[in-house]
């Protein structure tokens, strides 16, 4: 019994980190039908710049606006440079985004060297709470909260303002949305800043549990590919559910089968793929 | 001016060894030829069917792995390991094809990485077969017909005229009839099918003959080295492949081997400089999509038009 709730606890912690990652490249998929495959680096890269800000004398949350900061300023500027220029040529653009993530990733074993680096979580997070005789980390219950706060974050974003309803029209429509004056370039860089800044939050907050080591980006990235095709590109319900799903799946394979976990990660996505192309909640076709 | 430039390049290739006067140098080409035959492989998708894969080097992987497995743990003999290396291989591809071409354009591009990732993760976590990090080693190069595979000129032979035969394979495939229709799906894939063309199985016949050539590569990259490791399947691997093709010039039979000739003279010539390849090839790469997007082959004919225009 006391396995099940630990392993569930690990799972839900672990989907709410997916989802920061996962969410950000969705959206990025749905507005600008390219997949960013430096998501992973800007993850890695995130929970590095977090660390050099903790390691500094710095507060948790400083690190965490640090990363959000520096991720997303970066993002921004790989937008304006490099994907502005080969707009319209997607595949261009998604190779570039491969090339950007190498770049980051070898810049990154440079600086931070080649040792996995812990984190500590910040100390009021430190400790455990008894539940029914239970202890559970606190600091996994907060990241749960944390990513649901998020999540509720992007809905409003989405669904309340009127930046949200011209990413929609935009994702459903691209072309009707531009034709009555949606600025699509504009766009572009919102989405695509907030969405590495999304990832590189994730990064630092996922480092205490995962900790941060030169290939997390190639370890993440696979995973947020996972989720997307599992949950349907460009839709944030289906990355929602899709990290919790891959979340549990992960957790418990490790758990259970630990020689296979990484094989059984790709199960469901080759079960979607065959049953239902576009994903769970996906609206557009893949 | 063609079957010329060809010839001269085959008699080059084929006195290489007596103008490098050095096993290095002879070491660099068999090592750009077998680069070759991956990039050209990877090429029949990439450039003529027109679906861009980043899980090439999971073939690679494959096809080295159960050589190495069947040698070393079960003691087959290098003919009967090789060819059933080649063989699971490429019934392996038939399989991802089934499930990969569920999706073209960019799906298919993240569906192949994963796939390159899966193969991997096998690699490196299914340690009792694979022997994890460390990888398998204790393979011997074969001795066919009494040669001496371990000498670096005799293998470069070896590996020069399975690079001719893969070519000229891969030459004859692209343009026989089925090589039109496959550019067909590429270009046009909803008038073919309009006009009663399987553009599904034509797509999967080559997915499949993509795997098919990659073992190919993946065998001799295997006794090559004599030592197979998961950092051979890295998705920075398999990048280097696309590299290749494109910087070459995908859909081009010169291309993907030019490219491969570029990429590995340039690995090699920053490696003695600085030990940061990766960083390298990820600048490479976005210059080359940036600025080169049909390849260097492209590039020069559009030159050479210029030129005899302004004659």
């Amino acid at each position: 019994m006391s396995f099940w709730l630990i392993q569930s606890l690990n799972s839900l912690a672990l989907g709410g980190v997916l989802f920061t990652l996962a969410a950000g490249f969705s959206l990025i998929f749905g507005l600008m039908r390219i997949a960013n495959l430096s998501h992973g680096a800007y993850f890695m890269l995130g929970a590095y710049v977090g660390l050099s800000v903790i390691e500094a004398g710095h507060s948790f949350f400083l690190a965490i606006l640090a990363a959000a900061v520096a991720i997303g300023l970066l993002g921004c500027i790989v937008e304006r440079i490099i994907l502005r220029r080969l707009a319209g040529n997607s595949l261009s653009q998604v190779l570039a985004t491969l090339g950007v993530a190498f770049v980051i990733a070898d810049c990154s074993l440079w600086f931070w060297g080649g040792d996995p680096r812990p984190v500590s979580p910040p100390s009021f997070l430190a400790g455990g709470v008894q539940i029914m005789g239970l202890t559970f980390p606190l600091y996994r219950i907060a990241l749960v909260i944390f990513s649901i706060f998020i999540a509720l974050g992007l809905w409003v974003l989405l669904d309340k303002t009127k930046l949200g309803v011209m990413i929609r029209a935009s994702v459903d429509d691209r072309q009707m949305a531009q034709g009555i004056g949606v600025p699509a370039t504009k766009l572009f860089s919102i989405v695509f800043c907030l969405g590495a800044a999304l990832a590189g939050i994730g990064g630092i907050a996922a480092a205490p549990i995962l900790s941060v080591y030169p290939g997390l980006d190639a370890d993440m990235l696979p995973i947020a590919l996972v989720v997307v095709i599992l949950g349907g590109l460009g839709s944030l319900l289906g990355a929602f559910i899709g990290s919790f799903l891959i979340g549990f799946i992960y957790s418990f394979g490790q758990a259970l089968f630990p020689d296979l976990a990484y094989i059984i990660l790709f199960l469901p996505m080759l079960i979607i793929l065959a049953v239902r192309p576009r994903g769970l909640f996906g609206k557009i076709s893949a | 001016m063609n079957r010329i430039a060809t010839v001269i390049a085959l008699l080059l290739l084929l006195v290489l060894p007596l103008l490098t006067g050095g096993t290095y140098y002879t070491n660099l080409a068999s090592q750009i030829l077998i680069a070759a035959i991956f990039a050209m492989s990877l090429n029949l998708l990439v450039g003529y069917a027109g679906l861009t894969s980043l899980g090439h080097a999971g073939y690679l992987g494959l096809a080295a792995y159960i050589s190495s497995w069947l040698m070393v743990k079960l003691g087959w003999s290098h003919a009967g390991s090789a060819a059933m290396a080649i063989i699971a291989t490429t019934m392996i591809a038939g399989i991802f094809g089934l499930i990969a071409l569920r999706a073209t354009g960019i799906s298919f591009l993240m569906i192949t990485l994963a796939f390159g990732q899966i193969l991997w993760g096998l690699a490196y976590r299914w340690a009792s077969v694979t022997g994890g990090d460390n990888g398998i080693s204790g393979l011997t190069r074969p001795s066919p017909f009494g040669l001496d595979l371990g000498e670096a000129n005799q293998f470069y032979y070896c590996s020069l005229v399975v690079f001719v035969l893969v070519w000229i394979a891969i030459a004859i495939f692209v343009r026989s009839p089925f090589g039109a229709t496959i550019r067909g799906t590429k270009d046009q894939p909803r008038r073919m099918s309009a006009l009663g063309f399987n553009v599904w199985l034509i797509r999967w016949i080559t997915f499949t003959a993509c795997g098919f050539f990659a073992s190919i590569g993946g065998i001799m990259y295997v006794y090559y080295h004599q030592f197979i490791s998961p950092h051979s399947l890295s998705l920075a691997n398999s990048a280097e492949m696309l590299l290749m093709v494109i910087a070459g010039g995908a859909g081009t039979l010169m291309g993907p081997v030019i490219g491969a000739a570029l990429v590995m003279l340039l690995k090699n010539v920053a490696s003695q400089y600085v030990d940061h390849w990766v960083t390298l090839l990820g600048l490479v790469f976005i210059f080359i999509v940036m600025f080169i997007p049909g390849g260097i082959v492209a590039g020069f004919e559009r030159i050479k038009n210029a030129l005899s225009a302004s004659k």
